[in-house]
């Protein structure tokens, strides 16, 4: 329902919204019309001049063998950080869905990593696995595996990902136990009079329900694992070793303030931006009218 | 690593569903309590290593539970500054991130308070189009704008400052949709009778929408505390002097495995002192901060 224009006044709503927007225009749609200005821009070597290229700093990241391996970077780290995440989460809530006992409890002591900023949550899990302090990478030393994140590229994705993961794991216990206690109880006790064990029940109708409520999550939790995981990607492994861990996100930065090679970074920023509003989208779209119990 | 003490007694007081076995809930105890220890261990580690000396940490494994370094660590920490970030010490770094915390938790609060109140209770030409244009920063993250951003910063002199580390990020189009949202169910007839009864705009606004917000406001407020407590690559791009540093990114700066300096003692100070103000936020306003996630995420 809308409130009746209970206030007719001509001034005061501009100068309410003014704050908001001067923001807004200054530090989002101004920078954001340079990013998109810039993209098309490619300056010599000195910034002296730039000339006007249309698309062609696009065609060049795109073809850069190291943006597309950003790109696979982020794949990787994306699905394994969302599905470890989501799943490490599931099951902790549908346990916390069993108990009554300690219910709040449990949910209290599960919840705190998510005020743990994203990069110290990667400086406490390099500080456990890193090879020369790390007590846990004493351990897997100890027991015979060659442990070294900071030369072993598939080791530093490992390493990058459980921190990552870690972190998220608070935000979607949160939401799935919301999710199951939306559940009807009604529905699981007729399915385990007919006979259905406790596999099959989740499997068959815990699940399905829940639906609406992972797909939420994986649009999250995949937005954060592109976007919120640059503390931890710079706070860990700087992209390295080689570029194994290189995000796009950590490349738009480092090719723009390392290497302040703009034209590229710009491009990359605008790609990105494109990524965004995709998935913006389908936040929007899809998780509003809720996905189809099949 | 289940610690039998702490599994309910065999009576047991889970109320057992139909379909449910005894033996399934002391699972589910199991499987929780191995999720509380795997959550909790990195956080619990680094409050150990905190309490040991140089030397303990330097040759792992560590011990598992708590040295007696702690009051030593804590105060060189805290009142005797941290020769890798220029003598800085962790007192100015936790004023720096409760400066910069608080700045953005309230001042995104504030602006989005009155936009939305702008938009839902009053009709001007241009409302839609500036609720479209707030809506539409949601896109903008500040990953995606990076560097014009920092130009802008650099343009203005808010490099180093503490305007400079809060007000670019309090434009918030989900906190403005959150109020808007709540505006909305407020009936109209509680409007008119604040009209008829001679409330003008400013004392509805006071004497009615903010105590009607409360709730809400609280809930944002864990939220967007949580939110600016843990920016990291905005305060990297406009701190450079170690004074202004957020004590996220003066962590960051402490830490090399290049070289054999670090000390790693003030470090793991310095980490929980980082991690504990949002925690202790999170687990004592649990309620609202659970509340303002559901909220903030519709």
């Amino acid at each position: 329902m809308t409130p009746r224009v209970v206030f007719p006044n001509k001034i005061l709503p501009y100068l309410l919204v003014a704050p908001q927007l001067a923001i807004t225009a200054i530090f989002f749609y101004w920078p954001a019309s340079q990013a998109l200005y810039q993209s098309m821009l490619r300056e010599d070597p000195f910034g002296l001049k730039s000339s006007f290229v249309w698309f062609a700093n696009f065609r060049k990241v795109l073809a850069d063998p190291n943006y597309l391996n950003s790109l696979k970077v982020t794949a990787i780290f994306s699905v394994s950080t969302a599905a470890v995440a989501m799943s490490v989460a599931l099951l902790l809530a549908v346990m916390a869905d069993k108990v009554v006992r300690s219910r709040g409890l449990y949910r209290t002591l599960l919840i705190w990593p998510y005020a743990v900023a994203p990069a110290i949550a990667g400086m406490l899990w390099l500080f456990l696995f890193n090879p020369s302090i790390g007590s846990l990478a004493y351990l897997l030393r100890a027991a015979g595996i060659a442990w070294d994140p900071l030369l072993n590229g598939t080791q530093a994705m490992v390493l990058v990902v459980a921190a990552a993961a870690w972190k998220q794991i608070s935000y979607n216990f949160l939401f799935f136990v919301a999710g199951l206690q939306a559940i009807p109880k009604t529905l699981i006790e007729a399915a385990a009079i007919d006979g259905a064990g406790e596999t099959k029940r989740f499997w068959t109708i815990v699940f399905p329900l829940l639906a609406p409520t992972t797909f939420f999550l994986l649009v999250v939790n995949t937005v954060y694992a592109f976007f919120d995981t640059f503390g931890i990607i710079h706070a860990v492994t700087g992209g390295g070793p080689g570029k194994a861990t290189e995000t796009l996100v950590y490349k738009v930065y480092n090719d723009g303030f390392v290497n302040l090679i703009l034209g590229d970074s710009a491009a990359q920023s605008v790609i990105l931006m494109v990524i965004v509003i995709a998935l913006t989208a389908v936040q929007f779209r899809y998780v509003e009218r809720k996905v189809h119990y099949g | 690593m289940a610690e039998p003490s702490m599994l309910p007694p065999a009576s047991g007081h889970d109320k057992l569903m139909i379909g449910q076995s005894a033996a399934g809930i002391y699972l589910a105890h199991a499987v929780l309590i191995l999720g509380v220890v795997i959550v909790a261990f990195p956080i619990y580690y680094t409050f150990v290593a905190s309490t040991h000396t140089l030397q303990t940490i330097l040759r792992p494994p560590l011990p598992l539970v708590p040295g007696s370094e702690a009051v030593a660590n804590y105060s060189e920490a805290l009142f005797g500054g941290i020769g890798r970030i220029g003598g800085v010490g962790v007192g100015t770094l936790l004023f720096n991130s409760t400066v910069t915390a608080l700045g953005i938790a309230l001042g995104k609060i504030v602006i989005s308070i009155l936009s939305a109140y702008a938009i839902v209770f009053y009709r001007f030409p241009l409302r839609m189009t500036f609720f479209w244009l707030i809506f539409i920063t949601l896109m903008l993250p500040v990953e995606v704008r990076i560097l014009p951003t920092y130009k802008v910063m650099v343009d203005l002199g808010l490099i180093d400052t503490y305007a400079g580390l809060i007000v670019p990020l309090i434009a918030s189009a989900t906190a403005t949709l959150l109020f808007r949202q709540f505006f909305l169910t407020i009936p109209g007839e509680l409007v008119e009778a604040a009209r008829v009864d001679g409330a003008g705009p400013w004392k509805f606004f006071k004497d009615i929408l903010l105590p009607l917000s409360r709730t809400n406001i609280a809930a944002l407020f864990v939220i967007l505390f949580i939110y600016g407590w843990t920016q990291y690559l905005w305060p990297l791009l406009v701190t450079n002097r170690n004074d202004m540093n957020t004590i996220v990114i003066a962590l960051r700066k402490m830490i090399s495995f290049a070289d054999a300096d670090t000390e790693w003692h003030l470090v793991m100070v310095t980490a929980i002192l980082a991690i504990l103000p949002p925690i202790l936020v999170v687990v004592l306003m649990q309620r609202w901060f659970v509340r303002g996630l559901i909220e903030t995420e519709k």
